[in-house]
């Protein structure tokens, strides 16, 4: 629908948000405003080009594959939950959610699934696992000129054999979760909502 | 006062320079000490002779005629001698690592000074009130005004209004009631100072010049919140001192203060505050317009920058009213305009002529620091002066703690212990206080007393602070453990981690208050863009980044067709000579382990570095990351929508950036199922639809393309 009307945010919906991402009203109402002043087109989506207007964005040198993430596989709009559900990965994890019990369905912010973002953003494809290729474009991508192919070659060689456990030359979702057990990933991969 | 009457000695001054450096002997005529009047200028014994008179039969071959010549000859001798001091410097690198500039440079300076004593000699009146304010504060601020981030200032500017205004003020009244308490005591012999010189005094002192810990803080990359609160304190303190200078100087003339009076002042330093800023912005605006129209005269178009800022800040002085406001503001309004309307050239002459004209100013103040620390005569009191140096500090850390527990709430990031104690220890003072001290009126009794207090102020703060903080900074910002420990997966994980936050960060928004901002920027695309700026083009701003960066790099694409864009040679490698072999080894010893590690941690791109970046004190912006970054994306685009095959080593020369796909017209639609990026696969990882839409393409494209073929076809309008 185009018109303006079906952009304002209702309140069942707020709360469908609510419950399924765990952030605030106003953190939902503040980040709505976000997604509308994004909006050029006033449809109620957000397409590739709305996000890559952020200038901050192009110059970030995984731009491009944060862009990426928000779509689902194979589509090219947004809408407003959607982009809530790949925001909700980022939020902090409370403390009484630690103990939350194992039976109600994972959080969207654990951190399986920060790591499970993170992942994804090496891996294209989605085949669960970041072959060497796949390893080597996020690097190019991540370091500057002065690093010859062959440098980082190695090391992506490097970095595939301290993780691989099975021998099938690249990382696995486990094998990544195993690698990072040490650090802290629920602080490095939150960011702290305004309310 | 003239600055004419004293400079006539510094001639000798250099010559005993020379002298003392070339280990020669000269001719050192000494002069009589000349006394704390204006001088007569010198008449020359040996004038010029045109006319040589009719009894003397010989042309003079030879002759010399300095008193002409004298005064921009010394000025240009103490510019030299100021900027040799800092080339000194940086020949030892590591010099400038543990004592900032500023201690080297007074250091310098007392040593000049001590040699002008020991021949009794006096040092230039760089200091008069006229010299200081009108030619040496503007470009320093118009320095900080220019390279001033606008995004993060705007988005903290409650903050440093709070600790400029708010913070000062409290400083101000709390050192000058406490020396007034002080003063009671009768054993420090300081009766006679009443209350307002106190206050005078104390408003003088509590003028902030972190110039020191800003270049601190950016090699250890604090917080860019807390940089960005002591930079704009910095540039706005200064504004209030000078207020708060003039009122109290004004009320110290006066017998008895009333209420109203005190009224009077508040009004007035609202006047002086939004007057500033109002001239300043309509100066900029001004500015702005007028580069509308230079585009046949682009060689003059820096001056145009120089002369309004100028001009902003020589009517803000005449109206009384904070100049220093109407500068910065004019440069901000100007500065965005501007870029967009001037030719690259113009906006790189601006940029070294602003950053050069600030650095030089900055240099000669602290150099004349010192040189003045040696030959004013001191009246030195052991019980004012330490405790004007206790109240300072005491003051200061707790106005500091104070004003922060009252503005965190309202910030989207509060400070915490280590930001305050950064904030508070980074209070030095500078070359506001030193100024405004010898500008007091003559009438107060105790001035020299005064000027003894501020300078001894001064040096301490400076070298104390400045060259403790740097450790002390470090040492509170607890270090990670040796990386070497960590795995490489650990490190670029990490590294990608801090990227996606990054973006996501900027994504959401989350720290501009983007309702005024996207007011203002919806406003600003349709009037004033529509006035100011020459081709009435709706960019985005995206399309202005790409224009101003990839024009600079245009030649060099050019040059550097062969392998991938990596080879630009205006990028020294660093380790080239540190080739791993060529065949990938399946064991990997510690010392290429350590190799990696240091590979990866020297190349790997920094997160977004809004501030630090643009700030370098005392260095250009450096956007040479983001250029890598933006023309990488460029070409990647570039490559994926090739038709066809596609292998990253054969891609012809003329079609690497130039042109067009074969056969192509800028309108189709590009197929999906391109090649991936690096090539090295023919499985389609990343289709061009992944990374931008053909409409947007095509208009970044024409973009660039129009900067290298400078051609002037008029670009589409974005929706």
């Amino acid at each position: 629908m185009g018109s303006r009307a079906s952009t304002l945010l209702r309140e069942e919906e707020i709360e469908e948000i609510k419950k399924e991402t765990g952030f605030s009203h106003s953190q939902i109402t503040r980040l709505y405003s976000r997604f509308t002043s994004l909006d050029k087109g006033e449809n109620g989506t957000l397409s590739r080009e709305d996000f890559q207007r952020i200038p901050e964005l192009a110059i970030n040198p995984l731009g491009d594959r944060i862009i990426n993430a928000f779509f689902p596989e194979g589509e090219d709009q947004v809408n407003f939950r959607g982009f809530m559900r790949t925001l909700a990965h980022f939020r902090p994890i409370e403390d009484n959610e630690k103990n939350k019990n194992a039976a109600a369905s994972e959080p969207l912010n654990s951190r399986t699934n920060k790591l499970l973002f993170a992942f994804r953003l090496y891996d294209l494809d989605r085949d669960d696992k970041i072959s060497r290729d796949e390893l080597l474009q996020v690097l190019r991508m991540m370091v500057g000129v002065n690093i010859s192919d062959e440098q980082l070659g190695s090391i992506a060689d490097r970095t595939i054999q301290e993780a691989d456990t099975n021998g099938d030359n690249s990382i696995s979702f486990n094998e990544f979760i195993k690698v990072l057990e040490k650090v802290d990933v629920e602080q490095k991969m939150s960011i702290r909502f305004l309310h | 006062m003239s600055i004419r009457c004293r400079f006539h000695m510094e001639y000798l001054v250099f010559i005993v320079l020379l002298i003392l450096l070339h280990g020669s002997r000269g001719e050192v005529p000494t002069r009589p000490i000349s006394a704390v009047t204006i001088l007569p200028p010198v008449k020359p014994d040996d004038g010029p002779q045109a006319f040589p008179n009719a009894d003397k039969a010989n042309l003079p071959v030879f002759t010399m005629d300095y008193p002409r010549i004298q005064i921009p000859f010394e000025i240009t001798l103490w510019v030299l001698l100021a900027s040799f001091a800092k080339i000194g410097f940086h020949v030892y690198h590591k010099i400038t690592i543990w004592v900032p500039e500023s201690c080297l440079l007074i250091s310098i300076g007392l040593i000049v000074g001590g040699i002008m004593f020991s021949v009794h000699e006096e040092p230039p009146a760089v200091l008069s009130s006229n010299v200081f304010f009108l030619y040496m504060l503007p470009p320093i601020v118009l320095d900080s005004g220019y390279f001033m981030p606008t995004r993060p200032f705007f988005e903290n500017i409650g903050t440093v209004l709070w600790f400029a205004v708010v913070g000062t003020l409290w400083n101000s009244i709390g050192i000058g009631m406490s020396l007034f308490a002080i003063c009671q005591i009768e054993a420090f012999g300081v009766q006679d100072i009443n209350l307002q010189e106190n206050l005078l005094f104390a408003t003088i002192i509590s003028a902030v010049d972190p110039v020191a810990v800003l270049s601190v803080f950016e090699d250890v990359s604090v917080n860019e919140q807390l940089y960005i609160v002591v930079f704009g304190e910095c540039l706005f303190n200064d504004a209030v001192t000078v207020v708060l200078y003039n009122m109290f100087n004004f009320v110290a003339e006066m017998p008895v203060v009333e209420p109203v009076d005190v009224f009077l002042g508040v009004a007035r330093f609202f006047v002086v505050g939004l007057g500033g800023m109002g001239f300043g912005v309509l100066f900029g605006f001004v500015a702005a317009f007028t580069t509308r129209f230079t585009s046949r005269v682009r060689e003059i178009e820096p001056l145009f920058i120089f002369m309004y800022s100028y001009l902003a800040y020589l009517v803000a002085e005449l109206f009384a009213i904070s100049s220093i406001m109407a500068i910065v503001t004019c440069a901000l309004t100007m500065k965005y305009y501007v870029e967009e309307n001037v030719s690259q050239r113009s906006c790189t002459t601006i940029r070294h002529v602003v950053k050069m004209l600030g650095s030089i100013s900055e240099t000669l103040i602290f150099f004349f620091l010192g040189v003045v620390t040696i030959t004013t005569e001191h009246e030195w009191n052991w019980g004012y002066i330490l405790f004007t140096l206790l109240f300072a500090f005491i003051w200061r850390g707790l106005g500091v703690l104070v004003l922060t527990q009252i503005i965190n709430p309202f910030r989207t990031i509060p400070f915490n212990m280590k930001d305050q104690f950064g904030l508070a220890y980074g209070g030095l003072r500078g070359a506001i206080s030193f100024a405004l001290v010898f500008t007091l009126p003559d009438n107060i009794g105790r001035k020299q007393l005064f000027v003894t207090a501020t300078i001894a102020i001064i040096l301490f703060t400076v070298f104390l602070q400045g060259i403790s903080i740097r450790p002390l900074i470090e040492y509170i910002n607890v270090r990670r453990t040796n990386r070497n420990l960590d795995t490489i997966n650990v490190e670029v994980h990490c590294r990608l981690m801090e990227h996606t936050i990054a973006g996501i960060e900027d994504l959401c928004g989350q720290w501009s208050h983007f309702y005024w901002k996207d007011k203002f920027m919806k406003f600003n695309n349709r009037i004033l863009r529509r006035i100011l700026i020459r081709d009435n083009r709706a960019e985005s701003s995206i399309v202005a980044l790409y224009k101003k960066l990839e024009l600079q790099n245009a030649m060099e694409i050019l040059d550097t067709v062969t392998g991938d864009i990596s080879a630009a040679p205006s990028i020294v490698s660093l380790y080239r000579g540190n080739k791993v072999a060529a065949k990938p080894k399946k064991k990997f010893k510690a010392a290429d382990l350590k190799n990696m590690h240091d590979i990866l941690s020297k190349n790997m791109y920094k997160i977004r570095q809004r501030t630090v970046a643009f700030t370098g004190k005392h260095a250009l912006p450096n956007d040479s990351q983001t250029k890598e970054i933006l023309i990488r994306r460029h070409a990647s685009i570039r490559r994926s929508l090739r038709p066809g095959s596609f292998q990253t080593t054969v891609v012809p020369k003329s079609h690497k950036y130039f042109s067009l796909p074969a056969g192509k017209s800028l309108d189709s639609k590009f197929p999906p199922g391109r090649l991936s990026y690096t090539g090295e696969t023919l499985k389609p990882l990343l289709t061009p639809q992944h990374l931008m839409s053909p409409f947007d393409f095509t208009l970044i494209w024409q973009k660039t393309s129009f900067l290298l073929h400078l051609d002037t076809t008029s670009p589409f309008k974005t929706k």
